[in-house]
């Protein structure tokens, strides 16, 4: 390092995750904060006594607080070890705040309900409760999330590709717009989960029940943008492959599929969350069996700290099916310049 | 650019070139509220590989005459022939280029000019040919790049590939150079002609560019306001390749510039 004033090392130190992203020498000053605030984290959890709530002691207090440290040391080693880390180093970095700030935030959570106790203990579970929970109950928990997936893929699958096939074709063809967009107009913007009771009454089995109202809610934005997509192709895209010979059905795939994609992409991403709303209540309501289910089993045994774990499950799972269509999506309009990066 | 050289023969009397009757179309558009008419009793013929080009008002219908030639549309009245014979659909054999280049955006450029063989289901034989038409308009490089990232000239060429990749008898060409910037546009009416002069093709242009049109045609039809009717036909006797200041030209230049009612400005 160069000679630098006080200034300058106040700026850098506000800016940690700024340069961040620049290879510098030597330690990883925003890392050897990060071990710190996990090391003050870990201390606070094992030092401070946890509060008597009238039943026993929480269970896995001393293993929360042990993790802490190791993560504490794991990154201290690796902030030290600077350059010679290599690509953990490389993935860590840009997190390098976030580091910093998630000890924290446990912290503030733990000292609130384990330590002193100020939120309400059944309500609010310290975080070494979800520990718990997913050790000992991990295979329910497991099975709900399965369930769940299978449940939201079935739905969700069969929604997008009908909803695709209705969107090309009311898109493509006149009379099938005529006949199907009114029927569309009218029924599609009435929320699945309202045809609940009367799907669960006429379907066969709940499940099955629960995967028609899935591809309903999927159905209908992927129809509706797929059309939206398909109607608004450039007539001129359509005279360059006729006056190159192209027949009906290359027009068809090779050119209004294309150029509809973006649009049927926004469809899946707006049905991807209507499913999951629809997945839920379903649970909820008759499925008996899924993370909606557990959410509502363990509320009915004032198990919160299930709920919250359950909660923590659903928010993974949302959160990587979203990411996993960004990148199919990616992958699939990888012509287009300056996509949302999700 | 061009890897055609420009001292081939003065007049390309190929075989491949087609001949085009225009014969008596008058055509109207259908509007909300009417009829309107764009193409008054326009006669035209066109030898086979001829270069006439079409020259006009904005807006006075000669961009609607090309659509009936290319078999777009129908005309109202009258007839389109190609070699004799009506034209009733597009066909492979009569490519457009258009104002703008229509690229497809989410294909490369080595798959747009492929378009044509792709959807008469000769890609898999005749893969060189797109190569070849590549080379052509000197875009071999860019194969593999996405229309976004070309320029517009660059774009237009790719889209002259596109449509030369079939070998067409007839090049219908909309305005192809308007939207490009003044050097580029000179540059590309030269490759033009190239192309034209080694390829033997009949082209059929639309400008309303009058140097355009006397630099690169045998032949200037000039239209008159809408609805279009043939107002003068100008015979530009010069070799090819041509000199942008040739005195012939500049003359040319004012008597088309007379029948468009602005030789005031000259």
């Amino acid at each position: 390092m160069t000679t630098t004033t006080t200034n300058d090392v106040l700026l850098r130190a506000g800016q940690a995750g700024l340069f961040d992203g620049v290879r510098v020498a030597g330690t990883w000053r925003t890392g050897l904060l990060a071990a710190t605030t996990w090391l003050l984290l870990g201390l606070i959890t094992l030092r401070w006594p946890n509060k008597e709530v009238g039943f026993s002691d929480w269970a896995y207090t001393d293993e929360f607080g042990y993790a802490a440290v190791a993560v504490a040391i794991a990154l201290a080693l690796l902030a030290l070890a600077g350059e010679r880390a290599g690509r953990a180093l490389l993935l860590l970095r840009p997190a390098g705040q976030w580091l910093v700030a998630a000890p924290l935030l446990l912290g503030g959570w733990e000292i609130l309900t384990a330590k002193l106790g100020v939120l309400p203990s059944p309500f609010f579970a310290p975080p070494q409760s979800l520990i718990e929970v997913y050790s000992e109950d991990w295979s329910r928990l497991g099975i709900s999330t399965a369930y769940s997936l299978r449940l939201l893929v079935h739905g969700f699958a069969s929604g997008g590709i009908v909803g695709f096939l209705v969107g090309v074709t009311i898109g493509w063809s006149r009379v099938a717009g005529y006949w199907v967009h009114p029927v569309l107009r009218f029924l599609g913007p009435v929320p699945a989960s309202a045809l609940l009771p009367l799907a669960f009454f006429f379907a066969p089995s709940s499940y099955a029940a629960a995967v028609f109202l899935i591809a309903l809610a999927t159905a209908f934005p992927v129809a509706v943008l797929t059309w939206s997509g398909v109607a608004s192709v450039s007539k001129s895209y359509y005279d360059v492959a006729r006056t190159l010979g192209a027949s009906e059905r290359f027009l068809i795939l090779r050119v209004a599929i294309p150029a509809a994609l973006p649009q049927v992409f926004v469809g899946l991403f707006m049905g991807l969350g209507a499913a999951f709303s629809v997945l839920v209540t379903a649970e909820m309501m008759g499925v008996k069996a899924g993370l909606g289910w557990y959410l509502q089993w363990s509320q009915g045994w004032a198990a919160y700290s299930n709920m919250y774990a359950a909660l923590i499950v659903m928010a993974i799972l949302c959160s990587s099916l979203i990411t996993l269509l960004f990148k199919v999506r990616d992958r699939a309009l990888s012509w287009q310049k300056g996509t949302v990066k999700w | 650019m061009v890897s055609a050289t420009l001292d081939t023969p003065v007049q390309p009397h190929s075989k491949t070139g087609a001949q085009i009757d225009i014969r008596n179309v008058s055509h109207w558009f259908k509007l909300p509220n009417g009829v309107l008419q764009v193409l008054d009793d326009i006669s035209l013929t066109v030898a086979p590989g001829e270069f006439v080009a079409l020259l006009g008002p904005s807006g006075c219908g000669k961009s609607t005459l090309l659509r009936l030639v290319a078999g777009l549309e129908p005309a109202t009245t009258g007839q389109v022939l190609q070699d004799q014979e009506t034209i009733t659909r597009p066909d492979p054999s009569r490519i457009v280029v258009f104002q703008d280049p229509t690229l497809y955006p989410w294909r490369k450029v080595w798959d747009n000019v492929a378009l044509g063989l792709q959807a008469r289901g000769l890609l898999k034989e005749q893969r060189q040919r797109v190569d070849d038409a590549l080379a052509l308009v000197g875009l071999t490089e860019f194969a593999d790049a996405f229309p976004h990232q070309l320029s517009g000239g660059m774009a237009q060429r790719v889209a002259l590939a596109r449509a030369l990749v079939n070998d067409p008898q007839l090049l219908v060409l909309d305005e192809p150079l308007g939207k490009l910037d003044s050097l580029t546009r000179l540059q590309m009416q030269s490759e033009l002609v190239a192309l034209w002069q080694r390829n033997g093709f009949s082209a059929l242009l639309v400008t309303h560019d009058v140097e355009e049109a006397l630099f690169l045609a045998n032949r200037v039809i000039v239209f008159s306001d809408r609805p279009a009717r043939i107002r003068a036909e100008i015979k530009v006797d010069l070799p090819y390749p041509r000199h942008r200041g040739d005195a012939r030209l500049a003359e040319l230049r004012h008597e088309a510039l007379r029948h468009l009612g602005l030789d005031a400005s000259w």
